[in-house]
């Protein structure tokens, strides 16, 4: 394994150094039916689940078919991705803000053969490369974070508890028999840098574990003011330890029934480790949705405060969320997405619908807006 | 024979949704073999070492990965992230394992040749192992050493004409929607504003000057398929002022059945024959609409351009022509104080390049507001709160307007501010006396 420079010097990091260029611009990219047609369409179609028509004032189409995949991809899963385009569309692709490939093409009888051929692909053990679906009143692809593949503050894993979910999810995913499409995603801590607060089943792994303290290395290790500074809840204050051998040093203190385990400290200090086995695992939301259509966007709620992580598959979270799915599809009117439904019927009949134990962790208590969640009206449902 | 036992993700290989368990094998299967001679500049079985470390991490229920001191190229103070294993002795091929981020271009549209070189140069470089793509919008490289950051941005610089994204304090990587590209329901160019701003703040966006993170997402109407007014936090939401478009005979082939509603977006179930009254009119938030003796009329005025009509009727109905965009700001997740959608400070704004009213009336005397008087980590969303918005129509110069909040405040308490009373506050309290017995 020898060092093959690109020609950057490590003694002159300014020389041919260039900066501040940005992305490539997008247009490059365009496929020519793209490119002619921009700003000109007229309207489309879902020809079938996962197959769009868009039909231009030119009368030109471009038919795109939308593939899921995992937000997690090897080069090598890549450079089939860009053999598919190569055949299929001159070598043209897009992604979408949910993790799922789109293929296009200028012309009807180009659907068939791409179809065709990206339902052919699978994997050793099974699986679909390349499963086409995820339009209209379904499931689309689940957008997630990293988890234990690369992150240091998860309180699960990410792309195993998607691969489970999709898997159960799968026939929702290929068709579109919902009454409007339902959008599930995952976020593998509190700090949600998957935003998944506004989703119409969110996924989020939660630790129920306040940080250990690794008093012999803390000032070592860590910048205290930091890891105080970096507290949401001012739970951390600086504090001098006695170690067993009798030497002080300077450490931290937190006053654990402030803390809401966001593992923000942990970030700012290695010392303080928080992830645990058994207090770590799944909460589930539900009912959020960000398009304006109809009623307002709306965050998720918490409706069940804790699963145990159960690896590989997640067998408890995965037969939740079907049944919240289930009970969705049967009772709510066309268009309504499942917070629309839940507040349609209420939330007291949206858990007795799902199955679902209500518990006082479902109450806010967390600061001011809290107040404004508690039923202030005689009208209830037995 | 693979480096690691891997009982539990064994079991994810299998079901139907595609595999990322198989797929790391495959890359690793093909590192081994080896078969372009590739001169692997990490070590060759990294995505075994991954492999093994995520197992691990299957079977203790606890990541393996710490958060790694700081690392990235020279002059940028974001894009890259230090990641280290906390096992490296058990896993040395990923001990040191950093995450890079790169720029994504508008509406993610690429060639199959740039994407190839984005491959050849992360299989060289790096793990193999990517993110398409990261939440905020980067393609994300997943896992190489320190020694390879230069040399990755260097190639990435010099050969692909292609920047890292942002990561830290600063303007993170901008997103968008498809937009025009793609869809007929988009009130602006999400594509040209997205790599316009990109462009136009490079500097915020590598060198970090700002209290914390700040994302702008792009919105090509109301469907907000990006989710910009839940997580950006200046967001940009296409919209228009004048009357929907409408084809009164399309509307009738709506009815008849020949068009089917919502682009074919219920096809999976039998629900029964299109009944406008009920699907349209009825479900209309405003009341705005009606159907009467074969013609359906929109009461302007009253309509809040949800899009429910024009998403359940695409080939009657078009967005108006006077277009532009909402803005919204300070949308946030839940950390700390809960989350916050984003509050509309521009009820409509003209999307025209070269974008000045945007950049001078909008962004940039905000950003002033917020790198002055916002603490560390604290979002715009926060500022917000603790300073109100009244303070950022001050700052900004936006005029005040009923659209921007739900309902007036129901407390009287108005903080007013001296120059705002006739006389002032300064008063003499001897001549007040002259009238008032103590």
């Amino acid at each position: 394994m020898a060092f093959v420079s690109s020609g950057y010097n490590p003694e002159k990091p300014m020389e041919n150094r260039i900066t501040d260029i940005g992305p490539r611009k997008f247009d490059e990219f365009y496929p020519p039916v793209i490119k002619n047609n921009k700003g000109k369409w007229l309207y489309h179609e879902i020809l079938e689940p996962g197959v769009l028509v868009h039909v231009s004032e030119s009368g030109d189409e471009v038919y795109t078919v939308r593939a899921g995949g995992c937000r997690l991809m090897s080069v090598s899963h890549i450079r089939e991705v860009c053999e598919i385009a190569d055949k299929h569309c001159d070598g043209y692709l897009r992604f979408t803000t949910r993790n799922n490939i789109e293929f296009m093409v200028d012309s009807k009888d180009k659907v068939k053969p791409l179809v065709d051929d990206l339902m052919s692909r699978k994997q050793d053990g099974g699986c679909y490369k390349f499963p086409v679906g995820g339009t209209g009143a379904g499931i689309s692809n689940i957008v997630h974070t990293q988890g234990w593949i690369h992150c240091h503050t998860p309180a699960t894993d990410a792309s195993g508890t998607v691969k489970a979910t999709m898997d159960v999810l799968f026939d929702d995913f290929r068709s579109m028999r919902l009454p409007a499409h339902l959008r599930v995603s995952m976020a593998c801590c509190l700090n949600m840098c998957g935003a998944v607060h506004c989703s119409d089943i969110a996924i989020l792994g939660y630790h129920r574990k306040p940080p250990m303290l690794d008093h012999e290395y803390l000032d070592k290790m860590c910048e205290i003011p930091l890891a105080i500074a970096a507290c949401p809840t001012a739970a951390i204050k600086p504090a001098k330890v006695k170690l067993d051998n009798g030497k002080e040093v300077k450490s931290v203190a937190v006053k654990n029934e402030r803390c809401m385990f966001c593992g923000n400290c942990y970030t700012m200090c290695p010392a303080m480790p928080l992830a645990d086995d058994v207090g770590d695992g799944i909460v589930l939301m539900a009912g959020g949705k960000v398009s304006n259509r109809i009623s307002a966007p709306k965050f998720s709620k918490v409706v069940v405060a804790f699963i145990p992580n159960e690896m590989p598959r997640w067998p408890k979270m995965t037969d939740t969320i079907t049944r919240m799915v289930e009970a969705y599809a049967k009772d709510a009117n066309k268009y309504e997405r499942l917070g629309e439904w839940a507040e349609r019927i209420g939330w007291e009949r949206f858990f007795e619908k799902c199955e679902l134990e209500f518990t006082h962790h479902l109450i806010d208590d967390f600061r001011d807006p809290a107040y404004f969640t508690w039923r202030q009206t005689s009208q209830f449902k037995f | 024979m693979a480096k690691h036992e891997t009982p539990l993700l064994d079991q994810l290989e299998t079901g139907p949704w595609p595999s990322f368990v198989t797929d790391i094998k495959r890359e690793a299967e093909s590192r081994a073999k080896n078969e372009n001679n590739v001169d692997f500049q990490i070590p060759a079985d990294v995505c075994e070492d991954l492999l093994g470390v995520l197992e691990l991490s299957f079977k203790h229920g606890r990541t393996h990965w710490k958060h790694g001191g700081i690392v990235g190229v020279f002059g940028y103070g974001g894009g890259v992230i230090g990641r280290y294993c906390d096992q490296p002795e058990a896993f040395p091929s990923v001990a040191h394992f950093h995450t890079v981020r790169v720029a994504q271009p508008a509406g993610k549209y690429y060639t199959a040749d740039y994407l190839k070189k984005i491959c050849d140069l992360w299989e060289r470089r790096g793990s193999g192992i990517t993110n398409m793509h990261g939440s905020t919008g980067d393609i994300i490289f997943i896992g190489t050493t320190t020694p390879q950051l230069e040399e990755i941005f260097y190639e990435l610089t010099h050969n692909l004409n292609q920047d890292l994204g942002g990561s830290g304090s600063n303007l993170r990587t901008p997103a968008d929607c498809i937009g025009a590209s793609r869809c007929e329901y988009a009130c602006y160019d999400t594509q040209a504003l997205c790599h316009d701003l990109t462009v136009e703040y490079q500097d915020e966006l590598h060198r970090p000057a700002f209290p914390y993170k700040f994302k702008f997402k792009f919105d090509g109407c109301p469907n907000c398929c990006v989710a910009s007014i839940a997580r950006s936090d200046l967001s940009f939401i296409g919209t228009w002022k004048d009357d929907i478009r409408i084809d009164q005979e399309a509307v009738k082939a709506y009815i008849g059945g020949e068009l089917k509603p919502n682009g074919g977006a219920h096809a999976g179930r039998d629900w029964g024959a299109f009944d406008i009254q009920k699907e349209v009119v009825g479900l209309c938030p405003t009341g705005c609409m009606r159907y009467e003796d074969g013609k359906l009329e929109v009461n302007t005025p009253e309509c809040t351009r949800c899009m429910h009509c024009i998403n359940v009727m695409p080939r009657a109905l078009r967005i108006g022509n006077d277009r532009g965009c909402s803005i919204f700001a300070g949308a946030k997740a839940p950390i700390l104080d809960g989350a916050q959608m984003g509050t509309l400070i521009v009820p409509f704004m003209k999307v025209e390049a070269p974008y000045e009213e945007i950049k001078e009336k909008v962004i940039e005397p905000i950003w002033d507001w917020w790198m002055e008087e916002g603490k560390n980590r604290e979002r715009l969303g926060e500022l917000m709160k603790r300073q109100g918005l009244q303070k950022l129509l001050e700052m900004t110069g936006l005029d005040p307007d009923p659209r921007m909040v739900q309902e007036p405040r129901s407390n009287p308490y108005i903080f007013w501010k001296e120059d705002e009373v006739e006389g002032g506050w300064e008063r003499d309290v001897n001549e007040y006396r002259k009238h008032h017995q103590r």
